[in-house]
């Protein structure tokens, strides 16, 4: 039976072109949108190139202080000196990498002036993030110690400065009138991975006013590693511990709000629907689902619109096939079928386009270097997408059929 | 075969309610060729959809084969029909998206038969009403008498052994019309099919066994 619907169904695409062109473009282009879309959130979310141990880390990106009698807050990065006084003596996590948020500084190569992000880290950083390098390695902790001025940079830095491919290792770097021995060279971060992108790497001994700074908000974030992701919640219970039983010095600002959070959370943190004690992610996973919800309901509607003319432009058909001895229900699988099917196509178009979209992406200056990609996830709700997509603009308009009468339905011609 | 009991038939709109059909009754024996006549809008057709179960009375009974159809579901309704009854239009209601073949195999899809069997009897069937050089045709690619003749075999492929035909030389020019009649009564003769045949020709009634006449939803003959 089921042959039959399917054969039934490509006859009848076939023979109404203009109504496929129509669904077709209406569910691919949605489709696409939808899938782009997915893989841009997958990309801002997941784990992926260099920080790709998500599931057992802990963020620290930002701090706010409140003064309770005024009632006015500053949030920011936290400084280096609250990171490195009260973070790092932890107990449960096993390392933490430190970074601060990268500052321009300018360089000139060939009389042509080039902007490089700087970024200061500690040695513990490269061992949480997995770079790759290209050639080279790391600084470690003795030239940390030692503030050493050497740095790590980036392949696109390199082929700036030095020449496409040209290596680097051993050769000076000079950005912002400080000369820094290139040690290592690391395949690009996209700019979205705020926490690990960069141009140019170098030990955070070398930022003197940093080091001295004894405010609490500053501009440098920190990642927490556990041993196991088992530990999270002990290292959020821990940190917790530790933001209570700081020293109140500050007279204006009384209050310290400072959570390790995952990836996502560290962001919402800061979205103004958050507030002290919620991260606001729940509010943030609604809003995006009811933005998918109401993106797909359109499509959906008109969808149900283009059928249910199509279905009345067909009664003739649906009275004959009744007439012959197809129950409503026979009917109602044969519309839905034809439905999913066309849908299906729809999801195909809307896949090898959006995999051209991504491309084009990648390819682009739109996101320096990114690496957006349709993963499993993206394609599994991608696929599910399609079939509500599908269902819902089917069901409706094939049980209206259904239920039409016969002779109604053989008069309307 | 059809027993019909007091059927009365009334249409409700808005407005108007109109009793298209007034306390019908009739038996229709097996292997009769029954011929419906009337003036236009006397319930002619409101009574063959009745007959065939694609509408259902007001009030009163409808026997087929000797089973009364009252209480029968969707679904049951749908199988009488498949396998007892065949329909022609008066406007072919051919399905144009499909090939003549594929619109004769339509009533075979809707019980357990496999392609090739399903194939096997269309082409059979079109061949009995002379159209074995038009299987790969769209409707669309054929005049009305062949549509026709198309409709007929559709009819009568799944073997149902009653035919009701709706005006079926209605639309045809009278030589394509006494064709259509021709393959009709051989069909009763032949196989002993049932069939109830509405028409405006004083003509064609003559050639079948009896006439009834409908007057504003009541038998007059
Ligand atoms: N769906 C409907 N709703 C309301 N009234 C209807 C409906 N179908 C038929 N009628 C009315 O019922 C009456 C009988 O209609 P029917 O189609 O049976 O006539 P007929 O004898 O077949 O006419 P014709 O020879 O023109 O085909 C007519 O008055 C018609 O207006
Ligand atoms: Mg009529």
């Amino acid at each position: 039976m089921f042959k039959n619907y399917f054969k039934i169904a490509i006859a009848v695409l076939r023979r109404r072109k203009f109504f496929t062109f129509i669904s077709l473009f209406g569910i691919s282009l949605t489709l696409t949108i939808v899938i782009v879309l997915a893989s841009f959130i997958d990309h801002l979310v997941s784990a992926g190139y260099p920080d790709t141990q998500r599931d057992r880390e802990l963020y620290v990106n930002s701090l706010r202080l409140m003064s309770s009698k005024q009632g006015y807050s500053n949030t920011g990065p936290a400084s280096f000196y609250f990171l490195n006084t009260y973070v790092s003596k932890l107990k449960t996590p096993e390392r933490m990498a430190i970074g601060s948020i990268y500052v321009a500084t300018n360089t000139y190569v060939n009389n042509k002036k080039l902007v490089i992000n700087l970024k200061y880290t500690n040695d513990e950083y490269w061992n949480v993030l997995s770079y790759y390098f290209l050639e080279g390695k790391a600084f470690n902790n003795t030239q940390l110690v030692n503030g050493e001025k050497v740095a790590v940079i980036s392949e696109e830095t390199r082929d700036n400065y030095f020449g496409k491919g040209v290596s680097a290792a051993g050769k000076y770097l000079e950005t912002d009138n400080v000369q820094y021995r290139v040690i290592g060279v690391v395949k690009n971060v996209p700019v979205t991975r705020v926490f690990a992108y960069g141009d140019i790497y170098v030990p955070y001994t070398l930022s003197k006013s940093d080091l001295n700074n004894k405010q609490l908000t500053g501009m440098y974030t920190a990642i927490l590693q556990a041993k196991d992701k088992d530990d999270l919640p002990k290292i959020r219970e821990e940190y917790n511990q530790m933001i209570s039983r700081m020293p109140k010095t500050d007279k204006e600002f009384d209050l310290i709000y400072s959570y390790a959070d995952t990836y996502l959370e560290s962001f919402t943190r800061m979205m103004p629907f958050s507030s002290p004690g919620n991260s606001g992610i729940t509010i943030f996973y609604a809003i995006i689902a009811i933005f998918f919800l109401l993106f797909l309901l359109l499509p959906t509607l008109n969808l149900v619109n283009i059928n249910i003319s199509r279905i009345m432009e067909r009664s003739s058909e649906i009275g004959v096939r009744k007439a012959f001895g197809a129950s409503s229900k026979t009917l109602v699988y044969q519309f839905i079928t034809e439905n999913l099917i066309l849908t299906f196509i729809g999801c195909l178009v809307g896949i090898v386009l959006s995999f051209l979209i991504i491309q084009v992406i990648n390819n682009s200056d739109l996101i320096s270097h990114a690496d957006l990609k349709i993963n499993l996830n993206v394609l599994f709700y991608s696929l599910l997408a399609t079939l509500i997509f599908g269902l819902l603009s089917g069901v409706y308009p094939a049980w209206r059929m259904s239920r039409m009468q016969v002779v109604h339905a053989l008069k309307a011609q | 075969m059809i027993r019909l009991q007091n059927i009365e038939k009334v249409y409700r709109t808005e407005t108007v309610e109109t009793l298209a059909l007034n306390s019908i009754s009739l038996d229709v024996p097996k292997g009769e060729f029954l011929s419906i006549m009337g003036p236009s809008g006397c319930g002619k057709s409101t009574l063959l959809n009745i007959m065939g179960l694609l509408d259902a009375p007001s009030k009163g009974g409808i026997q087929i084969d000797a089973q009364a159809t009252g209480n029968l579901s969707d679904k049951q309704l749908a199988q009488f029909r498949n396998q007892k009854i065949g329909f022609i239009f008066q406007s072919y209601h051919l399905i144009n998206d499909l090939k003549v073949l594929d619109n004769v195999e339509l009533p075979l899809l809707y019980r357990s038969s496999t392609a090739k069997e399903r194939k096997q009897l269309a082409t059979e069937v079109l061949e009995k009403v002379g159209l074995s050089n038009r299987v790969k045709h769209f409707p669309t690619q054929l005049s009305g008498g062949q549509k026709q003749r198309v409709a007929i075999a559709r009819a009568i492929v799944g073997r149902p052994e009653i035919i009701l035909a709706d005006e079926p030389t209605g639309n045809l020019d009278s030589a394509m019309g006494n064709e259509i009649m021709e393959i009709l009564i051989n069909l009763n003769r032949q196989e002993g099919t049932t069939i109830v045949m509405v028409t405006h020709d004083e003509q064609m009634a003559r050639k079948t066994h009896r006439l009834v006449r409908l007057f504003d939803g009541s038998q007059v003959q």
